[in-house]
C-alpha cells in the first residue's frame, strides 16, 4: 500500500510540475492578449532572442544570447557578474515559467537592460512561446 | 557493575555535548530585527571558526534570494545606512545593470538593509568601515571604502584584475573563502590560480 502510494507520487510529481508551468504561462499570455498582443509565435521569440541591440545601457551590442546562450538547454553566465545563470529551458530546468512574479520581474529588467525600454506584450508573449518550446 | 558504567558514560556524553553547545553559541550575535518579523540569532555556522565573523553574516532568505543572484550576497554590514539608500534609489542603473525591483520588495530589502547597516553593527570590520569614511560621503562601492582599500593595498594585478578566475575586487567569495559567513581573515584567503595568501 504504501508503495503504491510512493509510485504514485514519484509518477505524478513531474507531471505536476508542466502543469504549473503551463498554468503560469498561460495565464501570463492571456494577460499579454488583454493588452493588445495577437497570435503570439515561438519562432518570432526565437528570432528577437538572438537579435543584438545597441541601445541598452552598454558600451557593448547586447542581446538575450549574451547571458542565456543560444541554447536554452545550457547554462549562460551573467555578462558584468561572471555569475552562472541556470537553463532556461523547462525541460533542461523545471523550476522555469512557475513563478509569474520573477518572470515579470525580469522581463523588465532585461528588457531595459538589452533594448533601453521595456518589451512590449507582443514581444514578451513571442519570448514566453520561444522559451517554453524548448 | 556495568549500570553504573552506562549511567556514568550517559552523563559524560551530556556534559560534553552541553559544554560544546555552549561554545558553538558562545559567540553569537544578537544582529537584531532582520526585517522578517523577528528578531533572530546569528545561527550556528556551517564550518566551525573561533572568534566572532568579521561582518555579520547574512541569515535572510529572502535577500540571499534576491540579491545574491546576480553576485555574492554582500553584507548590510559592510556599508553605511546612506549607502544602501543610495543603491536602493538607483537600481534602473545598478553597476551597469538593471536590477529593479517591485514597491514592495523594494520597501522590505531597503528596511533590511538599513537595519544591518554598519551604522547599527558593532561587527568589528563594520566599525572600521564606518570609521574610514569621511564624514559626508556615502560611497556605494564596497571597495572603495578607506578601509577596504587600505586592507587590499598592494595586492599584484596578477592575482585580482588580470586572473580570470577573479577578475575583480567586487568577487569577495572566490578569494576570501569563508565570505558567506562573514568571515574575512587575511589567513583564510586563497586566491584561484595562485594558492594561499602570504603577506
Amino acid at each position: 500500500m504504501a508503495l503504491a502510494l510512493v509510485l504514485t507520487a514519484a509518477l505524478t510529481a513531474p507531471l505536476k510540475t508542466s502543469t504549473a508551468e503551463a498554468a503560469v504561462a498561460d495565464d501570463l499570455l492571456a494577460k499579454y492578449k488583454a493588452s493588445g498582443a495577437k497570435g503570439f509565435d515561438a519562432g518570432r521569440g526565437g528570432e528577437m532572442w538572438g537579435k543584438e541591440s545597441k541601445e541598452g545601457k552598454s558600451s557593448q551590442p547586447r542581446s538575450c544570447v549574451t547571458c542565456h546562450t543560444k541554447d536554452l538547454k545550457q547554462a549562460g553566465k551573467h555578462a558584468e557578474t561572471g555569475e552562472t545563470i541556470k537553463p532556461l529551458a523547462p525541460s533542461a530546468n523545471p523550476e522555469r515559467l512557475t513563478d509569474a512574479k520573477f518572470i515579470e520581474k525580469w522581463f523588465n529588467r532585461n528588457c531595459k537592460w538589452t533594448y533601453g525600454r521595456e518589451c512590449t506584450s507582443q514581444e514578451k508573449g513571442d519570448f514566453l512561446m520561444f522559451i517554453r518550446s524548448r | 557493575m556495568r549500570k553504573w558504567k552506562l549511567k556514568l558514560a550517559v552523563a559524560l556524553i551530556a556534559i560534553t555535548c552541553s559544554v560544546f553547545a555552549g561554545a558553538a553559541f558562545a559567540d553569537s550575535d544578537d544582529d537584531g530585527h532582520e526585517g522578517d518579523g523577528h528578531v533572530s540569532l546569528i545561527p550556528m555556522e556551517k564550518k566551525s571558526y573561533s572568534g566572532k565573523p568579521h561582518v555579520a553574516p547574512v541569515v535572510s532568505e529572502r535577500y540571499k534570494k534576491e540579491c545574491g543572484s546576480c553576485h555574492f550576497a554582500y553584507q548590510p554590514g559592510l556599508l553605511p545606512a546612506k549607502s544602501w539608500e543610495k543603491i536602493m534609489s538607483g537600481l534602473e542603473d545598478h553597476f551597469g545593470d538593471n536590477a529593479e525591483v517591485d514597491k514592495e520588495q523594494a520597501a522590505w530589502l531597503k528596511d533590511y538593509l538599513v537595519k544591518n547597516s554598519a551604522d547599527k553593527s558593532d561587527a568589528k570590520a563594520s566599525v572600521k568601515i564606518l570609521n574610514s569614511i569621511k564624514k559626508g560621503d556615502s560611497p556605494i562601492r564596497i571597495s572603495s571604502t578607506p578601509y577596504f582599500v587600505h586592507e587590499h593595498h598592494g595586492i599584484p594585478l596578477t592575482a585580482i584584475r588580470d586572473n580570470p578566475k577573479v577578475k575583480s575586487l567586487a568577487h569577495c567569495q572566490r578569494c576570501h573563502t569563508r565570505a558567506d559567513l562573514g568571515n574575512y581573515s587575511e589567513h583564510e584567503v586563497v586566491i584561484p590560480n595562485m594558492g594561499k595568501w602570504r603577506d
